[in-house]
């Protein structure tokens, strides 16, 4: 038997922690659909923000369209562009990524890799994808409402978004929308006070907080930071919500509309900028923090190297995590604030660029001198360094108030946040999916639909938002349906307005052959085995693939090192899993 | 099997020792359950909501060109003859902060095991819980009929109205649900479903005593915000 001395007082438990208590699915419905297993809940996450994100990749084809070949399109009235506009932005932030990092990966990676059983309230972890449901339902709802879905923008700024002039703002729209954001914050808390505990309180003995996979640490990072980010776009959306049902002003100011002065008076739409940034900015890395956690943990492992600086990373993970919550204003320079306030989060936005840049350093100097395995996985997060160090470069020219002031609501924005929220974590994603989709399923995704799907998604990513850089530069300002024949910008930019919609169009399709792939490859994908990377952490180490309810059988697994084992000299293979006993190598990084 | 205890030196002290029981195995927090973890963090997730609102209210009451309607006329009652400033509200705060001993003290009886008297304070707890609740009703009414909406009040700046009527029905939703569940567990209590370790209809886990005390921690928050709520709507 394994002895624990314990730490602080005689309060360690037991191996297995009384509150450890399963629920045991006794019909089909408890073991399928209505199941408390965090494994199940985080593909019904997946299945869900994936299906809805494809309706945020068609919004961008009919987009692009109209961008591309402007006038052709009857349907794409300048109505339609905006609520396809604000309709893709707000399911591509909230509904995909959000929904697909922590719901999704979150819910898988988690327990498994603390090794815990389950999370520690698997039925709050139930509902809150339930109640993520019914905010995707909401959302498509608002779809079929009369009038349509908001076209405000994914801001939501007032006053327009809820006067008559917005699509949908006198009309069901803008209210489905505020509904459906209230309910997948409730449901998100859900979830997120699980994901939170768990790791916290939750894991297997052995396993320190500095032994803990980067994965979880980003994720875990990124809940908290949600926790705490949500609530401000929660009060936002009640008080808008008033604004438009009661007739309050919380945001609305004095103004007249088609000659008629209206009842409002006195709100001030500022505050709703402050609110929707205090969550908007910490947003970002809520989807970049799990990014990066996982794509040092496929680097490392197909690189066949010990994370570099994994102390370092970690506390790279956190700072930037506390200094989102700082810079929010950086989104708001051309709305009027005070000249201090422009210093000021100028200069914290900048300072977020040290530790960012410290982890991508880390990642490089990983892979340096690594047994680098270009494997579908790797592939996907070398392109993810790639892309994330070109939109944190146009990221430092949008932090600097006086460069900013006419790169605002330009294309050139378009072009930097999807390079590095847009791009960059559904890189993440794609390569995170390639490397865990054997122990989900048993089965490995097929290579060659991989290397296609890799390469079109790479390069047409690039051809898409490159060029927009240079759109923007020129000053194409952004959400505008039809530049027309304004005289300052070039013909170039029409040129490239057609190549770049081809691009998208091509990128588009190609993810159907991914969609296809995990399909075929469940029924015809080479047979994976539990661990066909020969990775360190927990989850590849689990008595069955995919892994049992409960995850672990009867003993739960016991930690001895860190995740990052690869290559140790003398040990009989090139990884050492972190149950393993084996040799103490002495990179047991921080307080054991 | 090897020895695990060989990978756990020996605690440190001082700084370094509160740093290394942190980051310890299983638990960062060592005699804390998980129910009272999760408690603790959304009760912080919570105080962001709450923090919000009364920072949109604050913005909103600097910001207004229009006066506020001064508090300690809107808020007195008429009463025997003379208008008593801030009385119901005084009323109001009392009961509640003294639910907040009451509940306190149910949560120590239920860790000596006294069923009967946990379910009396839980009971009485849930009574006082209930009044405010109906004062503020009754506060509600009398505001409504003296012509203050969420859109405008015949004092002042219209953001009076609206900022109240959400902040204080925020914080009586909280109430109102906070005595629902007091009213769940003391039921429990009183079946002796925590001595039975009986499971909850729901989630099917067994139950225990803590559930009082996690119980009393929202309870206790909710008192705690209603103090700012209190300082920042009528004593501003
Ligand atoms: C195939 C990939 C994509 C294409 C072709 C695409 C295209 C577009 C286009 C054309 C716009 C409108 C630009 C304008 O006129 O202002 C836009 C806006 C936007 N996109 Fe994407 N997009 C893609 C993927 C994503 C992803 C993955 C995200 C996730 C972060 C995202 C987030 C946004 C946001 C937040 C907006 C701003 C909406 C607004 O202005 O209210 N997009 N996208
Ligand atoms: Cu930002």
């Amino acid at each position: 038997m394994v002895e624990v001395t314990p730490h602080a007082n005689n309060a360690v438990p037991a191996a297995e922690v009384a509150d450890v208590e399963l629920y045991h699915p006794k019909s089909w419905w408890t073991t399928y659909v209505f199941s408390q297993d965090a494994k199940v809940i985080a593909i019904q996450y997946s299945g869900t923000a994936i299906a809805i994100g494809m309706v945020a990749l068609v919004l961008s084809w009919l987009m692009r369209l109209q961008l591309g070949f402007p006038g052709t399109f009857d349907f794409i009235t300048p109505e339609a562009y905006y609520q396809f506009i604000t309709m893709h932005g707000m399911i591509m932030v909230i509904y995909l990524l959000t929904a697909l990092f922590l719901g999704g990966f979150g819910n898988y990676l988690i327990p498994l890799m603390v090794g815990a059983r389950d999370m520690v309230f698997p039925y709050a972890n139930m509902l809150s994808y339930w109640i993520y449901l019914l905010a995707v339902l909401v959302l498509i709802a608002s779809f079929f409402a009369p009038g349509g879905p908001t076209g405000a923008g994914w801001t939501l700024y007032p006053p327009q978004a809820i006067l008559s002039g917005t699509p949908g703002g006198q009309a069901w729209g803008i209210v489905l929308m505020l509904v459906s954001l209230i309910l997948f914050i409730i449901g998100f808390t859900m979830g997120g006070l699980n994901y939170v505990v768990t790791v916290l309180q939750g894991r297997a003995r052995g396993m320190t907080l500095m032994r803990m996979p980067l994965t979880v640490w980003g994720i875990f990072t990124a809940t908290v930071m949600a926790l705490l980010a949500f609530p401000a776009l929660f009060v936002a959306c009640v008080m808008m919500l008033f604004d438009r049902l009661l007739g309050t002003s919380f945001f609305m100011p004095a103004l007249v509309e088609l000659g008629q002065q209206l009842e409002y008076g006195g709100g001030s739409p500022i505050l709703f900028q402050h609110l929707f940034w205090f969550f908007g900015h910490p947003e970002v890395y809520i989807v970049a923090l799990p990014a990066f956690g996982i794509v040092s943990d496929l680097i490392s492992t197909h690189a066949r190297k010990n994370i570099f600086g994994y102390r370092m990373m970690v506390w790279a993970i956190v700072i930037i995590g506390a200094l989102s919550f700082v810079v929010w204003a950086h989104h708001m320079y051309v709305s009027g604030m005070h000249p201090w306030f422009g210093f000021f989060f100028a200069t914290t936005t900048l300072i977020i660029a040290v530790p960012t840049a410290l982890k991508v350093y880390n990642w490089v100097l990983t892979l340096w001198r690594g047994d680098i395995h270009l494997t579908l996985p790797m592939l996907f997060a070398l392109a993810f360094i790639v892309t994330f160090v070109n939109g944190g470069l146009t990221g430092l020219f949008l932090g600097n108030v006086v460069v900013d002031v006419p790169l605002s609501d330009t294309m050139f924005v378009v072009a930097h946040f999807h390079m590095v929220m847009g791009v960059a974590p559904i890189l993440v994603i794609f390569g995170a999916i390639y490397h865990w989709y054997p122990k989900i399923t048993g089965r490995m995704l097929n290579e060659a639909m991989g290397q296609f799907h890799f390469w079109v998604t790479f390069l047409g990513a690039y051809a898409i938002f490159f060029p927009m850089h240079y759109v923007g530069l020129v000053g194409v300002p952004r959400r505008y349906p039809d530049i027309g024949g304004t005289s300052f910008i070039p013909d170039s930019v029409h040129t490239l307005n057609a190549f770049i919609t081809v691009a998208a169009l091509v990128v588009g399709f190609a993810q159907l052959v991914f969609l296809f792939n995990l399909f075929w490859s469940l029924k015809f994908g080479r047979d994976a085995g539990g661990n066909p990377w020969r990775a360190t952490s927990l989850e590849w180490q689990t008595p069955t693939t995919p892994p049992p309810h409960g995850n672990w059988g009867d003993t739960l697994p016991v930690v001895y090192r860190w995740a990052y084992d690869y290559s140790v000299p003398g040990a009989p293979e090139d990884f050492i899993a972190q149950n393993d006993p084996g040799p103490q190598t002495g990179h047991v990084a921080g307080p054991a | 099997m090897a020895d695990i205890a060989q990978t756990a030196p020996d605690r440190p002290d001082g700084l370094k020792g509160i740093a290394a029981d942190w980051a310890s195995d299983q638990r960062a927090f060592k005699s804390v359950s998980w129910g009272k973890a999760m408690m603790w963090i959304f009760l912080l997730s919570d105080t962001f909501v709450f923090g919000c609102f009364l920072l949109s209210y604050m913005t909103a009451r600097m910001s207004t060109t229009v006066s506020w309607p001064n508090s300690s006329e809107v808020f007195a009652l008429h009463m025997f003859g003379a208008d008593i400033p801030l009385i119901l509200i005084a009323i109001m705060t009392f009961v509640l902060i003294s639910s907040s001993g009451t509940m306190a003290m149910a949560v120590n009886f239920a860790y000596r095991r006294n069923r009967r008297m946990t379910v009396i304070l839980m009971l009485f707890t849930a009574l006082m819980g209930a009044t405010f609740v109906g004062m503020q009703a009754f506060e509600w009414t009398k505001l409504i009929q003296e012509g203050v909406r969420p859109w405008g009040n015949p004092w002042g700046a219209a953001q009076f109205g609206s900022s109240f009527f959400m902040i204080t029905g925020f914080h009586g939703t909280h109430v109102t649900i906070g005595v629902i569940f007091l009213l769940i567990v003391a039921r429990k209590v009183w079946r002796g479903d925590y001595d039975r370790g009986q499971r909850g209809f729901f989630t099917s886990r067994r139950g225990d005593y803590e559930h009082v005390e996690i119980m009393g921690l929202y309870w206790h928050f909710v008192d705690l915000v209603w103090v700012f709520i209190f300082a920042f709507f009528y004593l501003w």
